[in-house]
């Protein structure tokens, strides 16, 4: 029988504010356990949460940028459970009256065509601790530097069918943020997180099966591959005449499986209610027109602008669009004078090569526009050529050193002399007589060859242009004689 | 509304705390009244009123997003029942 996958997910994104939700304690990753803490996001009795401006800003920013419907009344909640995670015993949160509704979010599919991912709400909500179990004391260390970090939680509708279908939307949904300014959605950082439920049903069947949930999913690669196991045990455990269990199960990346988590006994009992601490916000539509207007070009328009404004091929603007840092960085290069195409292929190539292989992200990296757009400028000036170039891109990136001085120290400057590039050649065709000999008698083969011998006399720095053109009128002079 | 002795150990479960028999019995008649209390309200149509959040007309109470130092981490801890020179320590919870 054909099965199919129905999949959901809850992602929790990490907003980029300079404080946390409800206090103004720094959001800074990393520093001494307990060292970003106050009695707010400490829990102590009688302190009251406010909450931070930017906060409500960038949930509704999102919001519009995910076609979403926005509250005009909405409010906190307090989600009731017992864990030292949060020393509250309660996260505020939003179940009532979530700040978005029906948002919809179009993805490319994999056969080329277009689908709505149906977003069922966005709301806000503070992050927990870090909890660490020390063996030594048999205890467990609680660090809150994260408890009160402010987050949003975008929860989809099952509307997903694949693992392909799920990261189109999740690499849509990072660009979107990204390009808002709302979140850095770092995965490796735990600034993008996201959830996975997951059923499987007879193809062709309206009702939905049972469903578990994955956690610990923090990269694409791990989301992909966890999907692909998920849906394969369901569908064996039904063809087996088993069960699904609604449950939680844990992804283990090194076993490439996943399993089922001891459930914590009531965890679905939250007994949320209004949290009275904190007043309902009401949004006027002045609010909203003013964030309306400080959305930013969107990764499709900017490949749109791309195609028209520089005449780039669709393939490049697409692939410079996906990440703003990147989209970015190539803009910053056209407007210090580098021709788009070049600065396209450069930033396709070599930058994307580097990135890679060094395991950074475009935000991550040192090196300028400036310094890029340098190299591409002395290229076309004719200073180095191509090859050298690379060599250059490849010693400057990690560290954005200066391309002249290095250029200089390292005597890398193109040979464009026609008269030394003249010298050489004489050189060459005095050494390589049968070459001549082959050349003359018609195999164009060897030109080819005293071409990368005169190149390699003047170490590769040579213009080719000019050695093609010394090497061709010293040849065609040989044949008339 | 009667209150069962099921329901005292649901609620104390959820509320992680450990009651003797005596008490889960005298819980549930304490429950019972408090809920017969409220069940006054039930007299009232309230299908067309909007449910009501908060008591004081307050809205939009926000602050800046500008970062102020966080409290000494020593004063802090001086609050935990069981702390180090670091960390608050909670009976071991990991998984």
């Amino acid at each position: 029988m054909p099965w199919e996958t129905v999949i959901g997910l809850e992602t929790h994104v990490e907003l980029a504010t300079q404080t946390k939700i409800f206090c103004s304690c720094t959001t800074a990753f990393g520093g001494e356990p307990n060292t970003h803490c106050c009695p707010v996001c400490t829990g102590m009795p009688g302190t009251l949460p406010v909450v931070n401006e930017k906060v409500l800003e960038f949930a509704v920013k999102a919001g519009l940028a995910l076609n979403g419907e926005i509250t005009r009344r909405c409010k906190f909640d307090r989600k009731n459970y017992f864990y030292p995670d949060l020393p509250k015993a309660y996260q505020i949160s939003q179940l009532y009256l979530p700040i978005v509704r029906n948002g919809k979010v179009p993805i490319r599919t994999e056969s080329g065509g277009e689908k709505v991912i149906r977003i069922h709400e966005l709301h806000m909500e503070e992050d927990a601790g870090k909890l660490v179990h020390d063996p030594w004391i048999d205890q467990t260390r609680c660090d809150y530097n994260r408890c009160g970090v402010p987050l949003i939680e975008i929860v989809t509708e099952p509307d997903f069918r694949s693992a392909e279908e799920v990261i189109a939307y999740l690499e849509k949904l990072r660009s979107t943020l990204q390009y808002l300014g709302v979140s850095d959605c770092k995965m490796q950082e735990g600034s993008l997180r996201c959830d996975v439920n997951l059923s499987v049903r007879p193809a062709g069947s309206q009702d939905l099966g049972t469903r578990t949930e994955m956690k610990n999913l923090n990269s694409f690669k791990a989301i992909a591959r966890s999907i692909a196991y998920e849906s394969r045990r369901q569908i064996e455990a039904l063809e087996e005449g088993k069960r699904v269990l609604q449950e939680t199960r844990r992804w283990d990346e090194n076993k490439d499986a996943t399993f089922a988590m001891r459930s914590k006994e009531n965890a679905q009992d939250y007994r949320y209610f209004p949290d009275p601490d904190i007043p309902p916000l009401e949004l006027t539509e002045e609010y909203l027109d003013r964030l309306r207007a400080q959305i930013p070009e969107m990764a499709e328009k900017k490949a749109v602008r791309y195609q028209t404004q520089w005449g780039l091929p669709a393939y490049d603007a697409q692939m410079l669009t996906g990440e703003k840092a990147l989209a970015g960085f190539f803009e910053e290069t056209v407007n210090l004078g580098a021709p788009p195409k070049q600065a396209s292929n450069w930033i396709m190539g070599e930058v994307l090569r580097r990135l890679s292989a060094d395991g950074l992200e475009a935000g991550e990296m040192a090196l300028t526009p400036g310094t890029l757009a340098r190299i591409i400028a002395l290229v076309q000036e004719g200073k180095i050529n191509r090859n050298t170039a690379v060599k250059v891109f490849d010693a400057v990136f990690a560290g954005d050193g200066d391309v002249d001085a290095y250029i200089r120290e390292h005597g890398l400057e193109q040979v464009s002399d026609a008269g030394l590039v003249g010298q050489v050649v004489e050189q060459v065709l005095a050494a390589n007589f049968k070459s001549v000999e082959d050349y003359l008698g018609g195999k164009e083969k060897a030109f080819g060859f005293l071409v990368g011998q005169v190149m390699r006399e003047l170490k590769g720095q040579a213009s080719p242009q000019v050695v093609n053109q010394t090497l061709r009128e010293r040849l065609e002079e040989k044949k008339s004689m | 509304m009667k209150i069962t002795e099921e329901m005292v150990d649901y609620v104390s479960t959820l509320s992680r705390l450990k009651l003797p028999q005596e008490e889960k019995t005298r819980m549930a008649g304490e429950l019972e009244q408090i809920l017969a209390f409220m069940d006054v309200l039930n007299v009232l149509d309230t299908s067309e009123v909007e449910p009501m959040s908060h008591v004081f007309p307050v809205k939009n109470v926000l602050r800046p997003d500008a970062v102020e130092p966080s409290a000494d981490r020593a004063e802090l801890l001086k609050n935990a029942p069981v702390p180090d020179l670091e960390a608050f320590l909670a009976p071991k919870t990991v998984e």
